[in-house]
Formats: C-alpha cells, structure tokens, sequence
C-alpha cells in the first residue's frame, strides 16, 4: 500500500517535470510544475514530514509560483520564444543528462544507511514532526539556520536596491 | 539548554552586528565619506577580534584556526582596499546608494563563514551569501545595460554552479551519513564505494571551479568582469577567488584527503587547461577589463598549482599568492577606477595611448601593477609564482612548473602590451585622459603599490606567517 | 507484494469501513456548506437591505425565502459561455481550483470536539496552503479569460492576496505559540484551559490582524478591489458565465465561511463557552457545542456584511501600505510579545 503511494508520487514528479519543460506555453509549465510540488509534498508526508509538506505548499506553490506566474503575465509571454542555440542543440543535451542520470544511478548505489539516532521516527512522531524539526533547527543546527536568515535579508536588501531606489539623475 | 561557545565566532558576530548598524545608520547619514569609514572602523574591530577567536564550536560546523584566520585577513583587506576604490567611483557611475557598503560587508561575512566552514551544510549556506551579494553588486549601476547584464548572468551561472554544489554535497551525504568536512575522508574510505566517491568529489569541484573560474567552468568571468562596475570587478576577482580557495583546501586537503590521487589529477587537468585559455585569450582583448578578467582566470590556474602540490609548502604558497594577488589586482583596477571619469570610460587600449605624457604618475603605477601579473622581480608577483613552483617542484611536479613558466612568459604579452600603449605611443584625439583626483582611492593605490613592491623586495615575513599559519 | 495484495489484507473490511466513514462526513460537510453558502447570498441581501432601509428580496417565497433556490436554477440553466480567444483548459480549471481549495481547508475545521474531517497534526498549516492557493484560481481566470479587465482584476487580486497572506499567517503564530500546536482541535481545547476560555483577549492585536487580512483575503468589501465594478466591471471573472461563475461566488463566500471557522477555532474559543459563563448560567453547557461554535461563525460573516455595508473601497495603493507597512509589523510585533510573555510565564 505504501509502496504504491511511493511509486504513484514519483512517477508524478517524474512525468510532471517533464511536462513542465516541454510545454510551449509558460503559464503551462507553470501549472504541472504546480502539481509536481503537490506530489513532491506528497513524498515529504511518506517521510513523515508534515511540516516540511506544508512550507513546500505555502512557500512553493503559493508564493514562489505566483511569483513566476506574475512575470509571465506581466510579459505576456504567450508562447515560448524560440531562438538560436549557441551551444549544441538536443541530442549533445540529452546525452549528457541520460549520462548524468546514469552516473546519479551508480552513484546511489553507494548510499550508506545511518543508524537515525535520537531522532527515530516513532520519536518524531511522538513529538509531532513540527516540534522535533524546531528542537533540531534551534539546537543542533542554530548556526545554519542564523546563517540562512542573514542571506535572506541580503536577498531583501537586495531587491529594495535593484528594483526601487530611485535614480539620482 | 546548554549555550554553544561564541568565543570562535565572535568576529563573524561582531562584524554581523556592525553591517546591521551601518545599514541603519545609511538611513541617517549622508555623507558616504563617513559611511566608508565606519565600514572601516568595522572592519579593523573584526581584525583585532580574529586572533583572539581561534577554536570550534557549533559541534565542529564551525572552526577558526590558523588557516580560516588569514584568509579571513584577506577578505577584510579586499573589503578595505574596495571601500577605499568605490567611494568616488560610485558617485560618478550615479549609484551611490548607501546599501553598496553593507552588502559589501555581507558578502565579506559569508566569505569568512566559508573559510571557518567546518560543515558542508554552513560552507554552502556561506557560499550562498557570498554569491547572492555579489549578484547584487554586480547589477548596481542599474541605468548600464552592460551592468545589469552581468548580474544576470553571474546570478544564472552562480545559482546553476550552487545546483551543482548541492547535488555533490547530497551524494556524499548519501555515501557517509555526514556533512562534517573532518569525518568524511575516513567515512568514505570505511564505504569503500572508490567510483561513486569520485562522482561526488567530480561535482564539488565543479562547483568550486565554476566560483573561483577554472577552465572550462570560466564562461561568466569576462562578461561579468567586464559589465560590473569596476570596483566590484576588483572586488570579485579577489574575494570570492580566494574564498572557494579556502573551501578547496578545506575540503580537498582535509575533508577528501583520502582521494588525493584523483582529485589531484582533476586539478591537474583543469590547471593546465586554465593557464592556457586564460593567458591565450587574454591576448585577443582590447579591453583592459576583460583582458584582466581573462589574466585573472589565468592567475586562478597558479594558485591552483599549490593545492596541487598539496604539503604545507604548497598550501601556504598558495595562500600567499592569493594576499599578493589582492594587492596587484586591486592595484590594477583602482588604476582603471582612476581613469574613469564624468565624461567616460577609459577601458580600451586605444584610450590610454599615450597615457604615460599626461599621467605619468598614474601610468607608473599600471607598470607595477602590470609587472608584478606577469611576475617580473622585484615585485610581489615573481615573489608568488617563485614559491608556488619550488613548492611543485618539490612534491614532484617538475613538469607543471615547467608548463606554468610558459604560459608565464606567454602572459607578458599582453601585460606588457598594456605599458608599451602607455608609454609608446601618442594620446588620440578626443579621448579626454581626466582622472580622478580622490584622497581614498589615492590612498588605496599607495597601499597596493607599496605592498606590491615590499612584498618583493623582502618577502620574508609574508611567507613565514604562511607557513606559520597552515603548520 | 503486490498491490491488490496489499489492499486486500486480512482487515480490509475495517479500512473500507474507515474510508466510507471519511466519505460520509465529506459528503454532510459538502452539502451543509453549499446550504450555507447559498443562504449566506440571501442574508447577505437582506442584511444590507436592511442597513440601507431596503427590504432586500421579498418575491420568492416568503421574505424572499427561496430567492437563493431560484438564483440557483437560474445560474444552471444559463449558457455557459467562453470566449474565443481564451485558454480554455486552464478557463476551466481555474474556478475548479478556487472552489476546491476552500473546500478543502474546511476538512481541518474542529466544528466539534474531535468532529472534523482529517484530525491532522499541521491542521493550521494546511488551511495557510489551501488558501494559498486560492490565488491561483484568480490569477488563472483572469489571464485566461484574455481580457483587459479581467486580468487587471486577477494581477491585483492575486498581488492583494499574496500580501495578506503573509499578514495571516504571522497573525496565528501568536496563537501557536500560545497553544503549542498546529491542530485546530488540540487549540481549541487549549484555549478551553485558558483563563479567559478564549485566546481573542491576550491576543486582541493578533485577532484585529487576522480579522483585517482576512478580508483582505477574501476579497471583499472595502478590499474588494480586484472586483471593483466601477473600475474593473466584476473583476477577474467578468468572462465567466453560468455555472462556471456560480463556482467563483460559491468559492468567495466558503472562504468568507472558512474565515469564519478560523476565528471561531483559534481566537474565539471553538465549540466551548468560557468556564465562566458556564458558572453565571449554568444551563448554558446543555446547549450542544456545536450551536456555539456556528453562532460564532455566524457572527463573523454578520460582520463582514456589516463592514462592506459600512466602508467604503480603498484605493490600491493604501491598500498594498496597510498590508505591509501597518499589519506586518503590527503582526511581528504581536510575535514577540507572545514570546516575552511566554518566557516570563
């Protein structure tokens, strides 16, 4: 039962991001990429990883894809301009992702699986996943998590520079 | 709940806390004089913090020794010398926002963080600040195509190279079960999986070649050199290099030691390949900004020699290198920050004919700075190269410094072409050769040069801290 | 194992029976919902009618009873309408998306203790995800229609909404942190042990946030620009006829419905009555929860007519300011006093 949950979510990733790049129509590709996060927070929730199901939903779908679906519109950019490869055309492409992909295979293979110490996952669902996810966030992993909070406000400092000061000229 | 010890972090703290202020206080103050030396002032408080700090904390994510501590020295350097260029550049390019200093500062703050990173996870995140500010300033001149051009495209090829980044660190994540740079040699080694290990070893070299601009991962370098404002252009051609160089001897050196033998061999290949395309298409370009982007993927390609070498002599040669480079480079670039003037730019060639009659100062310095890049004694640059290829040929690559000589001697070409467009021949007509007369940009050119020619003439101290420093 | 092996264990009875369970309450809580939906147009009219010294509709039935039955049948049988040039798949998608994700945030709703339809562990989280994507019905429509007013409507309205959002969110993260979970049945209990039986008094700047965003989230009056018919004619739907249009009303006001419920759940006290009430009139804790817990979703819709008969329209501008420059802060700020007081207490 579990397993086809498993298989039915990834082959959806799979499909749907292929749709998404061979679309013509952006606000397309933006739709299945839509769907693909829903499938992707599917997956999250097999881990049980609710919460990390629901940031994917809130900040993926719901903010960042907007986003992307604002500046199609605001292009109005109805089919995909096609213009002159300047390097290669598909099949050098193709090639090279089929090789990628094979190499991503073998390199799998090599997985080692770690004993999951405190955080096993009847604990984390003892503690609801929400909880055990701040605990490690704000202890064990404080410094990333600061870190990243400080490339954000680089990321807003940023956009307020590059998009609304006004020009003293 | 325990506290983490801050003691190793307290610079990075300190100069957070200090970016923040002079983020706020641009609100208030003006005069971007006073904000350039409150940046200043910052940075000489983070100085004198770093000594005091060395330790790891954070369980290991986080260390500060010997090695972080001087590239550390570096990239404040580069954040001086930078703020000392810019303070009338960007008033004359019209893009004198006081948000240029802070994100200056973040992306300094996430260099540091890589050279401490003791974990794969914090030396991405510390990547990613580096870069995303870099992006920033690389687009700050908004009214210039040509500025706005290369943010994109550094930001493109930076968020693909990140990708890459990523994808390395989740398959040796997969192979050890850790992201702690210390653990994963010897995890690596007990997987014993040698194939799949490459793999994953092929992608983070990727990633850092695509950051510090070793062929063939060097497309962005001359458009972005090129279109960004030219004191971030000297800014990014020595702070991030010399940062995914720290994380390179981080990760190669210690975290994948046990790889040696092929990652050494990578290296091997894409130094060579580097030196080659940097210093041969450099001679093609008649734009001194791109010519210098194409010598500084070239100068990528020596440094890479030491971390090839790979003993403390190697390391610390490159270390070194990378501290000469900064004030040569710099050097170079506050010459052509000097020349740009309210009317226009001086980039090509054909513009500084005859500079020599009308600056004969500013044209002196340009001959330093252009012999110190192509190595002639006695300047800081032949004290640099002189160490990275005894260290070669010490650890048995005779070969390689011999490869590096040549393409050395090729290099002086087109540096030398520089001088003899200065000295040899007749100012054109119209171009007008003003120059800037600001005290800091002055003041950051006698620093440079200065150090440029103490360096060479007395090395001796420089290369003892080195070595001191990674023994 | 294959599959059918898998869904045909030893038990499977048990899991079916656990299925049609699921799936009766879904089909109560559609109908009870579309029933409400249909007479909250009817009051609607009536309530405004009666602010403005109108009678509101009084033809059909008595009072105008079954005005909302005959609205109904007329909107079914109307032609259904698409214009040439439009993207008809994502034409028709987009009201199915608005209406499915309202719907779905309400299968998290506590309507009474431990009734709800999924008893989920982030039940707050999802409704944020499902109103989330609410967007994508209006922006959708409104660029699909291929039509001037239309996509104005849709570009404000989703730019108004990804605003509100983040206003929303931030304003239940004092109520997280006060009950310590995401799952709006352990917060309403939560808020039963509470001294004051209900967390809209400690947290009266978060409520005044969260009841503000939420209009603004809704679309409706005086935020109800995306649909403003003096400018815009009806907004991103103007192209949309017959059931289709039918969708998009019904999906506005379950939203309006779903506010409500969060209101009720997190700031009002749900399904249970202040134990001080209780104690002033005893015979109150027969009255069943789930009376309380619809009085006070009934009283927030009450007032959402009563604003938009009340205020007039923002302009856009002011609007986008209030959103980020007075509800944002006011919310963040709303956070850390939470959290001080959670620290000293």
């Amino acid at each position: 039962m579990v397993e086809a949950f498993f298989i039915y979510f990834a082959l959806m990733v799979v499909f749907c991001s292929v749709m998404v790049v061979s679309r013509k129509n952006p606000v397309h590709s933006v739709l299945w990429m839509l769907v693909m996060f829903f499938h992707v927070a599917g997956l999250y929730l097999m881990l049980n990883a609710e919460f990390l199901a629901a940031t994917q939903i809130i900040v993926y779908a719901g903010a960042i894809l907007v986003l992307f679906l604002f500046v199609i519109m605001l292009l109005n950019l109805k089919e995909e301009i096609a213009t002159e490869h300047s390097v290669g055309g598909w099949p050098g492409g193709l090639a090279l992702a089929v090789s990628f992909l094979l190499f991503a295979l073998l390199a799998f293979t090599g997985f080692t699986v770690k004993a999951s110490g405190k955080w096993s996952i009847q604990e984390v669902s003892r503690l609801t996943h929400t909880k055990a996810l701040g605990k490690v966030l704000y202890t064990e992993y404080l410094f990333p998590f600061e870190v990243a909070s400080v490339i954000l406000l680089v990321a807003i400092v940023g956009a307020v520079v590059l998009a609304k000061k006004k020009l003293k000229s | 709940m325990n506290m983490p010890d801050l003691q190793p972090l307290m610079p990075e703290i300190v100069f957070l806390g200090l970016a923040l202020f002079v983020l706020l206080a641009e609100l208030f103050i003006k005069s971007k004089e006073t904000i350039g030396l409150m940046v200043i002032v910052s940075v000489a408080a983070t100085a004198y913090m770093i000594p005091q700090s060395f330790g790891v904390t954070f369980s290991g994510m986080f260390i500060s020794d010997g090695y972080s501590s001087f590239f550390k020295f570096i990239f404040l350097l580069n954040l001086i010398l930078t703020i000392l260029i810019s303070i009338q550049y960007i008033q004359i390019e019209r893009a004198e926002f006081g948000e240029y200093y802070t994100v200056l500062m973040f992306s300094t703050l996430g260099m540091m963080i890589m050279a401490s990173a003791g974990d794969l996870i914090v030396l991405y995140l510390g990547l990613e600040l580096m870069a995303l500010s870099t992006y920033i300033l690389a687009g700050f001149i908004r009214h210039d195509a040509r500025s706005t051009e290369s943010a994109l495209k550094y930001f493109l090829l930076g968020a693909f190279s990140s990708a890459i980044l990523l994808y390395g660190i989740m398959l040796l994540y997969g192979l050890t079960g850790t992201t702690d740079i210390m653990k994963l040699s010897s995890l690596l080694m007990k997987n014993g999986m040698r194939l799949q290990s490459i793999f994953a070893i092929v992608m983070v070299m990727v990633a850092f070649g695509f950051k510090i601009a070793l062929v063939p991962f060097h497309m962005w370098a001359p458009d972005v050199y090129e279109g960004a404002p030219t004191s971030i252009t000297a800014f990014m051609s020595v702070g991030p290099k010399a940062a995914g160089f720290a994380v390179i001897g981080r990760v190669f050196l210690t975290g994948l030691e046990g790889f040696s033998a092929d990652w050494r061999l990578l290296l091997v290949v894409l130094s060579i390949a580097t030196m080659a395309v940097g210093n041969i298409i450099a001679i093609q370009q008649h734009n001194l900004k791109r010519m210098l982007a194409y010598s500084s993927i070239a100068h990528a390609g020596y440094a890479v020699l030491g971390v090839i070498a790979g003993n403390t002599e190697g390391l610390s040669a490159t270390m070194n290198y990378l501290l000469i480079y900064a004030f040569m480079n710099i050097g170079a670039f506050s010459v052509l920050v000097l020349l740009r003037n309210e009317q226009e730019r001086i980039e090509t060639l054909e513009q500084i004919k005859g500079l020599a009659r009308n600056h004969p100062f500013a044209s002196a310095l340009m001959l330093i700075f252009m012999f110190s890049l192509t190595g002639i004694p006695p300047t800081a640059g032949f004290v640099g190269k002189f160490f990275l290829f005894r260290a070669l040929v010490y650890s048995g690559y005779t070969w390689l410094a011999v490869v590096a000589v040549v393409f050395s001697a090729i290099s002086a070409y087109f540096y030398l072409r520089v001088v003899m467009y200065m000295y040899m021949y007749e100012p054109e007509e119209g171009v007008t050769q003003d120059i800037s007369t600001a005290a800091p940009l002055g003041l950051a050119l006698l620093i440079t040069s200065l150090m440029v020619i103490a360096i060479g003439i007395y090395p001796e101290p420089f290369v003892n801290f080195a070595r001191l420093v990674v023994g | 194992m294959s599959i059918l092996e898998a869904i045909f264990q030893p038990g499977w009875v048990d899991t079916a029976l656990k299925v049609g369970i699921i799936v009766v309450k879904i089909l109560v809580l559609i109908a009870v919902v579309m029933f409400h939906v249909a007479y909250a147009t009817y009051f609607e009219r009536k309530v405004i009618g009666r602010m403005q010294v109108r009678m509101g509709p009084m033809e059909v039935g008595p009072h105008g009873l079954l005005q909302p039955i005959a609205d109904m049948l007329k909107l079914f049988f109307k032609e259904d309408i698409i214009p040439e040039k439009a993207d008809k798949p994502i034409f028709y998608i987009a009201p199915i998306i608005s209406l499915a994700s309202a719907m779905s945030a309400l299968a998290v709703i506590p309507f009474y203790k431990d009734f709800m339809v999924a008893n989920i562990n982030i039940g707050l989280l999802f409704v944020l995800a499902m109103s989330s994507l609410a967007s994508y019905g209006i922006v959708l429509s409104g660029w699909a229609s291929n039509s001037k007013y239309a996509f104005l409507g849709g570009l404000r309205s989703s730019a108004q909404v990804i605003s509100y959002e983040i206003a929303l969110g931030l304003s239940l993260v004092g109520v997280m942190m006060m009950s310590g979970s995401l799952n709006l049945n352990e917060i309403v209990k939560a808020q039963a042990a509470y001294p004051t039986g209900f967390y809209a008094i400690p947290q009266i700047l978060g409520f005044f946030v969260f009841v503000v965003a939420a209009i603004a989230e809704t679309n409706r009056a005086p935020f109800d620009l995306p649909e403003a018919e003096s400018e815009l004619v009806a907004g991103y739907f103007v192209e949309y006829s017959g059931m289709r249009f039918a969708l998009f009303y019904a999906a506005e006001y379950i939203g309006m419905i779903l506010m409500g419920c969060i209101a009720s759940a997190c700031y009002l006290g749900g399904w249970t009555v202040p134990w001080y009430l209780i104690k002033i009139l005893p015979f109150l804790k027969y009255v069943p929860g789930i009376v309380w817990f619809v009085g006070k979703v009934y009283f927030i819709v009450f007032c959402y007519y009563w604003i938009r008969a009340t205020l007039p329209r923002y302009r856009y501008d002011q609007l986008m300011s209030i959103g980020w420059k007075l509800l944002i802060p006011l919310a963040l700020l709303n956070i850390l006093i939470t959290g001080i007081l959670k620290v000293i207490f």
